[in-house]
């Protein structure tokens, strides 16, 4: 469900030349993921496939593998246009209108050949890590693809923290399939040898880049923010979420994202945006839930353009709670890895999610909650209104709620959101202005 | 006809009948006024292992949704429209009172909705025991099982807590027993049904099955073995019907009107994925081992497959369903999966690929709780039946 886009952009001349070297790295980046996919075959490299909440790239790197994350190459086809064409194929192919389209995105992608979001070819992985964190859908995808293209599919399950919290039981569960089940098939495919030292190697770049990632989130707490912890967010969590985490070139972008940001709020700037700079910041919201993909710059486009701003966004955690301490460590890497699958902002309760959020409310000093409510998406939408009932509760803060899909642009209707998010800000004026008046 | 004149199988499908549509439980509500103190404890789909409730002394309750009679006014606030029905309506019979029979509520790890159910209930249930119990998908007894033990530790100390003893390891095979009975005595239900559809009809087993939902173990066991024993003495007649499996009902619930609308088209139902915490363990579990140990056991290796769990090798995928088809003679498959059903519906490909390879015909379609019109799976049920009957003449 999570991201690896490009950044926009901006119309706007570079101002100055550390955020220039942020972005086109990012851009770099990013490509050039694509590009190791799409000579791995020639180049003799086996390929694995994973998803995004409790990906294991640290661990997929000890045996050379190209990395693929499918769910970012159905937001990429998404962003591109593309992702429309691939649902109706996987439907005319059988799959049901009710079920998630990252993954109809996905086999509809693979039905139309071995060719990816940049055009270039994607090769049929040779095994699907199945890290099953934080939604069910995810073992379905891979039992699709493997029963339609042959792919070896090993299972991670992360035992989900219904309490609340992750006890020893579930850690031990994890770090045990680990070990037996996980390592050992990943060595026989990739004919690779594990070596744990080389894990604690690439642990130790992760969390360079954690800390970085977490400076630049929690920037937003700055008025104005210097940045958009939703929509531009999707570009900071991009290489840290994906085939990046762990590697020095991950450092390096976040080292240099940290620096742009630190000036920006030096400079007491706001976030840029697509069109450039923002104007002056009028609403501070959170959100819960990712963001539509098929029309994400209008979708932006009618926040920045009223003057508001993400503050805090539950979706750039779906790769990992940082900013709530949680860092790989390369000490204790196996154990680290479980908790960092467990600790996914998807496999927390509902309980969970609604502290974190009010949380974010507060610490952010945010004016209130929207709920970007995906058609598609279960493990995020089920029990959402109730989210929205008792944050508004706990925080007096007004929320509002809006319904789009993240690939399918049968479900954004632009009129309905601009709508609603329209009223919502009156609203948040009103509350302002009735609460200036006591 | 008076209920003394009424044969002794007819009467046993009313009671159940009856039990299905008390939407308050007043079942469970008499079972507990009859011994003060007593607990009862929900449980949604689609396994948990009941044994260890019964163990506590408690009564394990089947939560299936609201089904076609319960309006839903407040469950709809709290669900989009692209969600599934059963949470809201499970969710309206918990704000209105008619939960409140149960003392805590199990949420089984089938999908994301019933697991963030679990935390809705957390929230909107402050007073209750509520768990969402965790099922391993790694199938190997150091690993898998080594985490369920523990998990059924974990219920089994909260269970104890709630009555405030703890839960031995006697009780816990003495419950094992009582259950290894009520599968047994479903296990031949099946059968016979499977044997002789026109004397067990699905709108009946189904019943027989749903009261197995709030009836305490020991007496849904004698129901079941004096139905079959006594239906067989009925004179129904056998009708040239297309044997059929019913697959993707294992969640929310098709209204009985559907089960009657398919059975009416022309075909016998011989098995189903209905209610399948009561035939989830396919044999006896031993009642004389380390009980949380055998449950365990029986889960890994020995228990029915659906979409919620996870099929280690490809090979395995459809091969429960293709047996269901072999066991019960069955001439073809009709998928029937709620609306927004995730598992289901992502499952369905693969199973309807794995029947066309083996040359079992299939149809499917869509319901919810609530559907009210019959008429368009009537026909589609029957123009299924019929193209059976043609394939098979040919
Ligand atoms: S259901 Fe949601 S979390 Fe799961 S794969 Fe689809 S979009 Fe991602
Ligand atoms: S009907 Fe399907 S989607 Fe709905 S709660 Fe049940 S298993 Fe989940």
């Amino acid at each position: 469900m999570t991201a690896t886009a490009a950044m926009p952009a901006t119309s706007k001349k570079p101002q100055d030349v550390q955020k220039e070297d942020a972005m086109w790295l990012q851009k770099e980046l990013i490509n050039r993921n694509y590009m190791e996919l799409a000579t791995a075959r020639a180049n003799n490299r086996k390929v694995s496939a994973t998803f995004v909440p409790g990906n294991l790239n640290e661990l997929l790197m000890c045996f050379d593998f190209a990395r693929s994350l499918p769910e970012t190459n159905a937001l990429q086809n998404g962003m591109r246009k593309k992702s429309g064409k691939f649902i109706m194929d996987a439907e005319r192919d059988g799959q049901s209108e009710d079920v998630c389209t990252y993954v109809k995105a996905d086999l509809g992608m693979m039905m139309g050949g071995e060719i990816g979001p940049t055009g270039d070819p994607l090769p049929k992985p040779d095994v699907l890590l199945l890290s099953y964190t934080g939604c069910f859908t995810f073992m379905k995808w891979f039992e699709l693809i493997r029963h339609k293209y042959g792919c070896e599919t090993v299972m991670l399950h992360v035992p989900y923290q219904g309490e609340g919290r992750i006890d020893p039981n579930m850690r031990n569960y994890v770090v045990k399939q680990l070990k037996e089940t996980v390592i050992p098939t990943l060595e026989r495919i990739s004919g690779v040898k594990f070596d744990i030292d080389r894990l604690r190697q690439y642990m130790r770049e992760s969390e360079k880049a954690e800390n970085d990632l977490v400076r630049v989130l929690q920037s937003a707490k700055n008025r104005p923010s210097p940045i958009d912890g939703y929509f531009g967010a999707v570009y900071y969590i991009g290489p840290i979420f994906t085939a990046f985490r762990g590697t020095p070139e991950a450092s390096q972008f976040y080292s240099l994202l940290r620096q742009e940001i630190d000036e920006r709020v030096r400079l007491g700037k706001g976030p840029i945006t697509p069109d450039g700079e923002m104007g002056e910041e009028k609403y501070r919201l959170v959100t819960e839930g990712p963001p539509n993909w098929t029309s994400f710059r209008d979708f932006w486009k009618m926040f920045y353009d009223e003057g508001a701003v993400v503050v805090a966004s539950t979706y750039s955690k779906v790769g990992g709670l940082y900013d709530f301490g949680f860092r790989h460590d390369a000490d204790h890497p196996l154990e680290s890895l479980a908790d960092y699958c467990l600790g996914c902002y998807t496999n927390l309760n509902l309980p969970s999610r609604i502290d974190m959020i009010c949380k974010y409310i507060d610490e952010y000093q945010a004016d209130g909650l929207l709920i970007n409510s995906i058609k598609s998406c279960n493990s995020f939408s089920a029990g959402q209104l109730l989210i929205l009932r008792e944050v508004e509760k706990r925080t007096g803060k007004p929320a509002a709620f809006i319904e789009t899909d993240l690939v399918d642009p049968r479900y954004f209707s632009a009129a309905n959101v601009k709508n609603r998010l329209e009223s919502y800000f009156q609203m948040i004026k009103q509350k302002r202005a009735a609460g200036a008046a006591h | 006809m008076t209920a003394a004149t009424q044969p002794r199988a007819i009467e046993i499908v009313e009671h159940c009948q009856s039990l299905f549509e008390d939407l308050d439980f007043n079942a469970v509500k008499q079972w507990k006024a009859a011994v003060p103190g007593r607990k009862a404890i929900g449980y949604m789909p689609v396994y948990v292992p009941r044994e260890i409730v019964h163990a506590a002394g408690m009564l394990p309750v089947g939560i299936l949704g609201g089904g076609d009679s319960l309006e839903v006014i407040q469950g709809d606030a709290y669900y989009q429209s692209y969600i599934c029905r059963i949470p809201r309506s499970t969710i309206e019979l918990g704000l209105t009172g008619r939960l409140d029979c149960l003392d805590g509520m199990l949420f089984p790890s089938i999908c994301d909705v019933i697991r963030n159910l679990s935390g809705m209930w957390q929230i909107l249930f402050k007073d209750k025991y509520v768990r969402y119990f965790d099922v391993p998908q790694n199938y190997q007894d150091a690993i898998g099982g080594t985490y369920y033990v523990h998990e059924l530790e974990v219920l089994r100390d909260g269970l104890a807590a709630l009555r405030g003893k703890p839960i031995t390891d006697a009780e816990l095979n003495a419950s094992i027993r009582v259950y290894n009975e009520n599968r047994a005595a479903i296990r031949d239900l099946y059968a016979y049904r499977a044997e002789k559809p026109w004397q067990a009809p699905t709108s009946e087993v189904y019943l027989l099955l749903r009261a197995g939902m709030v009836l305490p173990p020991e007496d849904h066991t004698k129901l079941v073995r004096e139905y079959v024993a006594e239906v067989d003495k009925l004179p129904r007649p056998k009708r040239d019907n297309a044997r059929v499996v019913i697959n993707g009902s294992f969640c929310e619930q098709p209204p009985l009107g559907l089960i009657k609308s398919i059975e009416m088209a022309g075909c016998y139902i011989v098995d189903d994925d209905f209610m399948l915490v009561t035939r989830w363990l396919l044999d006896d579990v031993p009642e004389d081992g380390n009980p949380l140990e055998e449950l365990s056991k029986a889960f890994l290796h020995r228990s029915a497959s659906t979409a919620a769990k996870y099929d280690e090798k490809r090979e395995d995928k459809g091969q429960f369903l293709l047996k269901q088809v072999k066991t019960g003679g069955a001439e073809g498959v009709i998928f029937a999966a709620p609306s927004f059903c995730d598992p289901a519906l992502l499952e369905r490909p693969m199973l309807q690929d794995v029947l066309s390879k083996h040359g079992v015909p299939h149809t499917a379609f869509k319901f919810a709780e609530n559907t009210g019109q019959m008429a368009p799976i009537r026909e589609q049920a029957g123009t299924f039946a019929d193209s059976i009957k043609l394939w098979n003449a040919a």
